[in-house]
């Protein structure tokens, strides 16, 4: 590994809009950080707040979200719902202590293949600023063959394991 | 659970594409890692997966292997899914159980640099993939009858084009069109180059037969409202605007012109871009098509002059509110033009405050026979003859703080407007600004030849401003001469600024009702830029003309033509199979709480009864699009969303975070 900190960074990306922008950014030979990896969903109204949360509570330096422009939505308006559970699913990392940084969307069209490069670059830079996620070493537990744990034990590592002065308000459920 | 099924027996297959991939990471390393993965029992290399023999070995390996799942490790989904689809199922697999990693838009072409680093996103890829296609199951697809008809939006040279096409293979086609005439920009066109013809002999016969084709519905003074449904069942509400004028049946209006007579009301020409004028009750041209009168409601004055000369005819209805009529059809093909760029943004040349600063689409009315002058140029200023002429291209165009890209004719038309000038008024000297003379088409360099023996002056530079003579209300044109390398300034009696073609502004919010993009330049988006010009990213919806980019008429008659043809696939068919990416509700965890149906932007979600005070969600499969918001929203995770499942994209997070295998 190099010396310096790589953060891995989960895309999740509408097939209409962004999806086409970043394969424009490969066919335009753009070179941009290679630290996210992307999964393809139809529209960004099928993700579920789960799914970012399962994320960072594998290791995931940070997320990054992005659809269709407001009112580009090729399904009218899934991109609506996304930016109203991301902007909630922010709030909740943040109880837990999580920098909500880690977590943003992001609005690219299929034209945008420049400035989806743009996106990736800042997000990269800003998680480099953030360092790793707190939660780095459970991912090694995990990667060492531990059995997975359910994510509501997770989120209470991640809170655990931030440790912020927000722990104490954070409320975090045991059950 | 009872649902948890075996992970399939997957099968990687991963393209050098050329040097494209293999240029940048080991292909073969990849494989080896590839075989080390769960559930991968089998993984293979080739040049170019997508060709035959390529194919061939996903066919192979299928059966050989006795594989369930194919991953191939290649280009974009969005390129050749359709292609390795088809190629697994010739292999006996569901074409659904079929995932593509795509290395090479998201890894090798955008890392060119840092192959070590592009060849463990290669992996990740291939690893998130694998762990998708272990847990895809297969699907099939459904088959849907298509409406055997078409809707055009916009009746320019474009919109007539592929009307006619689309009528004469026997295809009803509803023609909808904004204005009260059809014709678009062309019918204000005098002549086109490089050949000269005249726009109207030309535009005019085909907007006759569109008037009398048997089997196109024409629908002017209308707008579409709204627009339901999907390719081969679209429902499309068209608004018939209010035009105070009965248009067919009984009581049809005749076009005799005696109502305009007597109307008191004068309001200029929009049609000749106010430099005529008209009545509240108008045609807008006298070749308009049809030539059926309008009522301009904002200006008429409701004297019922109008009424009473039309007498007994009885043509006339004042009290018209218009009516919102829906219509049926399988595919859309949208072509609805251009509007020229807002040149008085460009202060520094005085469009809209000096009198003789003219666009090139004025000056194409102003020497237009059918023009308000009747063909004679002349200042708007003082109505006298202009003896010479400064031409000033790419007004608008080429420009950073304007738009960016070139408009393609305005280089054409001016020389064309020169050769005009030189010719009826001889002895006026056209004086031509430009930065490049672009003849790029059939026959257009020689024009060009022919403009400069002729007599036109050419100065290459940018006109940095114009100021006007008070006094004789001439104009002084400040330039620099690129070629001499000094500034000159000259003094015009008329300016034509030649401005650039921008996207209609009705576009926007017709682009919106049928979810189609639109690229940076605002212009709409077409499917691919080479290979489908005139498709959009959503299926059934085709483009063609002026709206999907700048254009001549030649080009924007073939595309038009060639969007006839795409829009008639479906229709020849007969049905479109439908990807069957639909949401799924279990009915033993649904709780029938409602959240889903209020999220569903198609109300493809109903809430029935099945008992006392117990409801239950129930997914139309034909409206449900697949978006997945209701799936990501359920709380008791009562919906699937097939081929997008949880499991699905969770198995996949699971892999990217938690690496196995390796060599």
């Amino acid at each position: 590994m190099a010396d310096e900190f790589e953060p891995k960074i989960l895309g999740i990306l509408c097939n209409w809009c962004t999806y086409a922008g970043a394969d424009l950014a490969g066919t335009s030979r753009i070179q941009y950080p290679p630290n996210v990896r992307v999964i393809r969903v139809m529209c960004t109204g099928r993700i579920d707040p789960a799914f970012v949360l399962e994320a960072f509570s594998l290791g995931a330096d940070a997320v990054l979200i992005s659809g269709c422009h407001i009112g580009d939505c090729h399904y009218i308006a899934g991109n609506f719902k996304a930016r109203r559970r991301i902007a909630l699913t922010r709030k909740v990392l943040e109880s837990y202590g999580f920098d909500p940084r880690r977590l943003k969307m992001t609005f690219v069209s299929a034209s945008e293949g420049a400035l989806w490069a743009e996106v990736v670059k800042d997000m990269v830079k800003t998680v480099k600023k953030l360092g790793p996620t707190p939660v780095q070493k459970k991912t090694n537990l995990v990667a060492a063959g531990h059995a997975a744990v359910s994510a509501d034990d997770d989120l209470a590592e991640i809170a655990k394991a931030s440790a912020g002065k927000k722990l104490e308000a954070a409320p975090v459920q045991k059950n | 659970m009872a649902n948890e099924k075996k992970p399939n027996r997957v099968g990687v297959f991963i393209c050098h594409c050329g040097t494209n991939i293999a240029g940048v990471i080991p292909v073969e390393k990849v494989v080896e890692y590839a075989k080390t993965l769960p559930n991968v029992v089998h993984a293979e290399n080739y040049t170019y997966m997508c060709s035959t023999p390529g194919q061939e070995k996903i066919r192979n390996a299928i059966k050989e292997q006795n594989l369930e799942a194919v991953v191939v490790a290649a280009c974009s989904p969005r390129l050749h899914e359709p292609t390795f689809r088809k190629a697994s199922a010739a292999g006996g697999l569901n074409p659904f159980v079929f995932e593509m990693a795509n290395i090479r838009e998201q890894s090798t072409w955008i890392h060119m640099n840092e192959p070590e680093r592009a060849t463990e996103k290669a992996k990740d890829i291939i690893r998130m993939s694998v762990a998708r296609a272990s847990m895809l199951e297969p699907l099939e697809s459904k088959s849907i009858p298509v409406e055997k008809a078409v809707m055009v939006i916009g009746a320019g040279v474009a919109g007539i084009q592929a009307a006619l096409e689309t009528a004469d293979s026997g295809i009803t086609t509803y023609l909808v069109e904004r204005d009260p005439s059809i014709g678009g920009n062309m019918s204000r066109l005098d002549k086109t180059f490089p050949t000269l013809d005249c726009s109207q002999c030309i535009l005019t016969p085909k907007m006759v037969d569109v008037e009398r084709h048997p089997n196109i519905k024409l629908m002017t003074y209308s707008e579409v409202e709204k627009v339901d449904g999907y390719i081969g069942n679209f429902t499309v509400t068209v608004k018939r605007k209010p035009r105070g004028v009965i248009v067919s049946g009984d009581n049809e209006c005749n076009g005799c012109g005696d109502c305009a007579a007597v109307c008191p009301v004068t309001k200029g020409n929009e049609f000749d871009l106010g430099l005529g004028p008209r009545k509240a009750i108008y045609v807008p041209f006298p070749q308009a098509v049809p030539l059926k009168y309008t009522i301009d409601f904002d200006s008429c004055i409701k004297c019922d002059l109008c009424v009473k000369k039309c007498g007994d005819k009885k043509s006339i209805n004042l009290e018209d509110k218009g009516e919102l009529v829906e219509v049926k059809v399988g595919t859309i093909i949208v072509a609805t033009g251009f509007d020229l760029y807002e040149i008085e943004k460009k202060e520094e040349w005085g469009y809209g405050v000096y009198d003789n600063v003219i666009t090139g689409l004025q000056f194409e009315r102003l020497i237009g026979a059918s023009g308000p002058t009747g063909g004679k140029v002349i200042r708007p200023s003082d109505g006298q003859k202009p003896h010479n002429i400064a031409f000033v291209l790419c007004a608008g165009s080429r420009d950073q703080d304007a738009n960016p890209y070139c408009s393609r004719v305005c280089c054409m038309y001016s020389l064309k407007h020169a050769h005009q000038i030189m010719e009826k008024v001889p002895g006026t000297v056209p004086y031509i600004f430009y930065m490049d003379i672009r003849a790029f088409g059939k026959a257009y360099e020689e024009f060009y030849y022919r403009i400069q023996d002729e007599g036109a002056k050419f100065i290459r530079g940018r006109v940095a401003y114009i100021e006007e003579n008070p006094a004789n209300k001439n104009l002084i044109v400040h330039a620099e001469d690129t070629l001499l390398g000094t500034p000159i300034s000259l003094d015009a009696e008329l300016v034509v600024l030649a401005s650039a073609i921008v996207p209609k502004a009705e576009t926007e919010p017709l682009r919106n009702k049928l979810t189609i993009s639109r690229s940076p330049d605002k212009f709409l988006l077409e499917a691919h830029p080479k290979l489908n010009p005139f498709s959009t990213s959503t299926d059934g919806i085709f483009l063609a003309g002026c709206c999907q980019g700048p254009k001549d008429i030649p080009d924007t008659v073939a595309q038009a033509a060639g969007a006839a043809a795409a829009a008639q696939i479906p229709i020849n068919q007969g049905k479109v199979s439908l990807e069957p990416i639909a949401a799924k509700v279990n009915d033993d965890l649904c709780s029938g709480c409602g959240v889903c149906g209020s999220l569903c932007p198609y109300k493809a979600i109903t809430l029935n009864e099945i008992g006392e005070g117990h409801r239950r969600a129930d997914v139309n499969d034909a409206m449900c699009k697949g978006c997945g918001t209701c799936g990501a929203a359920c709380p008791s995770k009562a919906i699937t969303m097939q081929h997008f499942k949880s499991d699905q994209i969770r198995a996949q997070i699971a892999a990217l975070f938690t690496p196995v295998g390796g060599v």
